[in-house]
């Protein structure tokens, strides 16, 4: 395929019989192509850029990552994302604890058993997960719990929602990895006499089991920063809460959003830097700070996916 | 050395070969269990016939004087020899597996049906309850009797900003997919399908944050411009500088991005090279062969790529929430897309954050069903498309 | 204590479609035999029929009785995981498992069919690699990953793992096809000692490997475009090549089709 992304090397020859005009379409077309993926650049860099320039300073203050918001309103300096990380790293593991194992069989399920109605029909669901809207996952957990049994919003209910949206990251991810396995290593197996189910549990998943692995990093990193189960699922809590299953529970990302509901409580403009800015609401800087703090832990689990995938290449 | 009843059919009447490792037991049939039973703990099942008169079994004992001697064999486990009668026509082991894993599928598919059926039946009490037209009307009063709710105004703040999102986006998702595929050299193509990737992994609400926060202000300028355009109704100024539908969309548009540029990168690579050398013989430049070759072959997966796109942001909830300013209850329609609004997903995120009636809860629900039958319809679109074209590759 | 195998009207199906039909053949213990025959005339089909590894493709069955001394694998009360137990197969490219160390490799076999006794397990991995000839080459690295040998190599590991479990019965699929001349040359040095103590059906598509290797060669061939593959003949590997009984034998032989 790279051969062929150069044109055969006559070109020269060639260009001085084409017609200007063909020439120019070329021309216009190679600066728009590059152009595009500039303005791609564009965004990512200044977002970035934004995150990371605005919420430094909340980060790097002392008592970031062992205190929480408790007692503190937007005109007292200090406090710090403690609750939110703990809420945050509490409902994505309960999630994962619940989704990982449901994912996995289901996987193994359309790769290894699967032909069938019932095969046709789980892969077809699966694809319709895919494109749920997380606030309609949230929705449902809502009308389940909350709605037809009249229980009370709390922190579990979020994980159940994520639990919808993980897996079929995670059932996509297994199916491709373990459709990677070689179909001669099951032969083998079989061959010596190894019964299907050893074969799949003990050789064809440690196989794909990098892989795999890589699928439910990546899964974690999307369901950490979901916000929309937090909106209607739990209550934000600005202190501690350890307590899954009942209370108001701070999150990353709902902790984000209600900082930013501070932001018009008060303080006023004035001049840093040369910008105007608000000044005397210490929401400003909380606001990017749990966003940075979210940003580094989402992107510190894609690298940790990305070196995983490649750590396990070179050990082939 | 005890005596021993060999079958004497064609085997072999030595007890040692040549290597002093002795022998592994004939393996007549045996009406004991064999070793997948004993393995499993299972005791022997019924009916196991003896398949060949008369049974010859032979015990070997455990602990020979030979050196290199493995005992019984070394698949046996207490000198038993194996027999190929079944040990049950399925073994325990698979069986479990393949119950475990059909109904772990079956979940899968109960739960949509339970996701219909729950949003359902805590949606239709309101909407019997609705004393405006569910479909038409433009209001979404439902903090108290007579509820008056309907989802227009919802419908079009949804749409319009999905789908000028999509406009802007499909061309330029295109455009970082030719680059990747066609232009780059090889080796930062890897490079630049990562950072494009990256993109798809920044968590929405700090999408919102930013776009509301440090991209609209920056905008102001730009539709303030185009406000000398409002001859056409859609460019009107509605006196909302930052927070208009056209902030939401550009920034959905960078949220949507990376999905159909990765489906976009995936079906350009996958153009026959036939169809490539074809257009290069004929003399074509860079681009004509693109035209020629690429982009027909990859026009399905480009709009199948869209279609999920825009799925993607019709769902988007936190990001339009932060970024659209709400309009005053009772303002007139407008289809200006620099006026605020509230879609689907932001009504539904701002209101249900505390306990609500019944009621009150049904009509967002109502509202959330509306989202999913929409959401559903575009991604089946493109699962369609990709499937007629599987057909003809 | 090798096995005699015998096959009695066996029609091979892949769901409704005929694939090979009517075979009959009887394979002494102790000897090889070698099939050969066109591509796609149902020789590796045969062969995957004898361990009852043809059935672990979806809708595919069998017809008819394959008798391991006597007694038929295809019985209905017959488990097929016991049956391969019982026979080694080893595949055309090798395919040792990638996560294990050549050790493991070995005794995968046993450790996965059932429960060997904990200490016998390095008599039995230095049995196995000296009968596969790859002792030598590898024990000062058994805990190396099985992947990382030669191609040669896997493929004796490959070996070393199938003869590990001391079956009745060796099948090998055309086992050389994807390695150079040097190591072919070694596994068919391999199998003339391993012959003496397993009933060894070996499928290859190289003629002159059959002359080499086996006692016995059996023919397959098609009936026709479109028709089932069907046993042609079977005979001592000396009268096929020289003076073989069918015409279609002779013209395959002589190269005037192939």
């Amino acid at each position: 395929m790279t051969a062929l992304a150069t044109p055969p090397a006559a070109d020269s020859l060639l260009t001085a019989r084409r017609g200007g005009r063909r020439q120019l379409k070329n021309s216009i077309a190679t600066v728009l192509v590059y152009l595009s993926f500039a303005v791609a650049l564009v965004p990512l860099g200044w977002l970035l850029w934004s995150v990371l320039s605005k919420g430094l300073h909340a980060m790097t203050r002392n008592g970031w990552f062992t205190h929480s918001q408790r007692n503190l309103t937007y005109r007292d300096p200090g406090g710090g994302a403690y609750h939110a990380i703990v809420g945050t790293v509490e409902q994505v593991f309960l999630c994962t604890a619940i989704a990982v194992p449901i994912s996995l069989l289901v996987a193994v399920y359309l790769v290894e058993y699967g032909t069938g109605r019932l095969a046709r029909l789980t892969t077809f669901m699966v694809d319709i997960l895919t494109g749920i809207p997380s606030i309609v996952a949230a929705l449902f957990i809502y009308a389940v719990f909350i709605g037809a049994f009249g229980g009370q919003r709390a922190g579990w209910l979020v994980s159940l929602a994520l639990v919808m949206l993980m897996i079929p990251v995670i059932v996509r991810t297994t199916e491709e990895m373990l459709k990677l396995v070689p179909n001669e290593l099951r032969e083998a197996a079989y061959a010596l006499g190894v019964p299907k189910w050893k074969t799949i549990l003990r050789i064809v998943v440690p196989t794909a089991l990098t892989g795999i692995l890589t699928g439910i990093i990546l899964g974690i990193a999307r369901v950490a920063g979901e916000t929309a189960p937090l909106l209607i699922l739990v209550g934000y809590g600005p202190s501690i809460n350890t307590n899954l299953f009942s209370g108001f529970q701070g999150a990353l990302p709902s902790m984000i959003n209600a900082e930013t509901l501070n932001l018009s409580s008060g303080g006023t403009y004035g001049l840093v830097n040369g910008h105007v800015q608000l000044i005397h609401n210490y929401a400003v800087d909380r606001v990017w700070g749990a966003a940075l703090t979210l940003i580094i832990i989402v992107m510190g689990l894609n690298l940790l996916a990305r070196l995983i995938a490649r750590f396990s290449k070179v050990n082939r | 050395m005890p005596d021993r009843n060999f079958s004497t059919r064609d085997t072999d009447t030595r007890d040692t070969d040549d290597r002093g490792a002795r022998r592994r037991p004939d393996t007549s049939a045996r009406p004991t269990a064999d070793l997948e039973n004993q393995e499993n703990g299972v005791p022997d099942g019924p009916g196991k016939p003896e398949l060949s008169p008369p049974p010859q079994l032979r015990e070997v004992t455990v602990g020979s004087a030979e050196p290199l001697a493995v005992s019984s064999g070394p698949v046996a486990v207490s000198g038993a020899a194996p027999s190929l009668v079944a040990g049950g026509r399925r073994r325990i082991g698979d069986r479990v597996l393949a119950m475990l894993t059909a109904g772990s599928g079956a979940f899968i598919v109960a739960l949509i049906a339970l996701v219909a059926i729950f949003l359902l039946s805590q949606a239709i009490p309101s909407i019997a309850r609705d004393h405006a037209n569910f479909l038409f009307a433009r209001q979404f009063s439902v903090r108290s009797e007579p509820l008056r709710f309907g989802v227009l105004d919802l419908l079009w703040v949804t749409v319009i900003s999905s789908v000028l999102a999509l406009l802007i986006a499909v061309p330029i998702a295109v455009g970082i997919a030719l680059f990747i595929t066609q232009y780059a050299p090889t080796s930062i193509r890897k490079g630049v399908a990562y950072l494009i990737d990256l993109l798809a992994a920044i968590p929405s609400i700090i999408y919102g944050i930013w776009g509301i926060y440090v991209l609209a202000p920056h905008l102001v300028g730009v539709q303030r411009a185009l406000y000398h355009l409002d001859f056409i109704p859609l460019f009107a100024d509605k006196g909302v500088d930052t927070g208009s539908i056209f902030d939401a969309a550009l920034v959905l548009a960078v949220m949507i991005l990376p999905i159909i540029t990765a489906i976009a990168r995936d079906v350009f690579v996958r153009t026959p090279d036939h169809h490539i050398e074809a257009a290069w013989a004929l003399g074509a430049t860079r681009w004509e062969m693109i035209r020629m070759a690429v982009l027909p072959y990859g026009r399905p997966g480009v709009i199948s790529g869209a279609m999920l796109g825009l799925g993607r942001a019709l769902g988007e909830t936190i990001a339009v929430l932060l970024i659209l300013s709400k309009p005053p209850e009772g303002a007139p329609f407008t289809a200006s897309v620099f006026n605020g609004g509230q879609t689907f997903a932001s009504i539904i995120g701002l209101n249900m954050q505390e306990a609500n009636g019944k009621l009150e809860t049904g009509a967002y629900i109502a509202a959330g069903l509306v989202l999913f039958v929409l959401t559903f319809a575009v991604n089946a679109t493109a699962r369609a498309i990709v499937n007629r074209r599987k057909e003809f590759v | 204590m090798a096995k005699r195998i015998e096959a009695k009207n066996l029609n091979i199906y892949y769901g409704k479609f005929l694939a090979v039909e009517n075979v009959n053949l009887t394979i002494a213990p102790r000897s090889v035999t070698a099939f050969i025959g066109p591509s796609g005339c149902g020789k590796s089909t045969v062969l995957r029929t004898i361990n009852r590894m043809h059935e672990v493709i979806a809708g595919a069955t069998v017809q008819g009785e394959v008798l391991l001394d006597g007694e038929n694998i295809y019985a209905s009360e017959i488990d097929p995981v016991n049956v391969r137990r019982t026979i080694g197969m080893v595949f055309q490219r090798p395919n040792p498992f990638p996560t294990m160390s050549i050790y493991d490799n070995v005794v995968a076999g046993l450790k996965l069919a059932g429960k060997p006794k904990r200490g016998e397990l390095d008599t039995v991995v230095e049995r196995s690699l000296r009968g596969a000839n790859l002792w030598e080459e590898v024990k000062d690295r058994l805990d190396k990953p099985g992947a990382g040998l030669s191609g040669g190599q896997q493929q004796r590991l490959c070996i070393a793992r199938a003869i590990a479990v001391e079956p009745q019965v060796l099948l090998m699929d055309e086992p050389c096809s994807a390695l150079d001349p040097i190591s072919t040359l070694a596994i068919e040095d391999l199998i003339q000692t391993l012959k003496e103590k397993y009933t060894i059906v070996i499928v290859t598509h190289n003629m002159q490997q059959a002359a080499r290797v086996s006692e016995r060669t059996a023919f397959f061939n098609l009936a026709g475009i479109g028709k089932p593959g069907q046993l042609v003949e079977i005979d001592d590997t000396q009268k096929i090549f020289s003076n073989p009984t069918e015409r279609r034998t002779e013209d395959y032989i002589s190269g005037r089709f192939g």
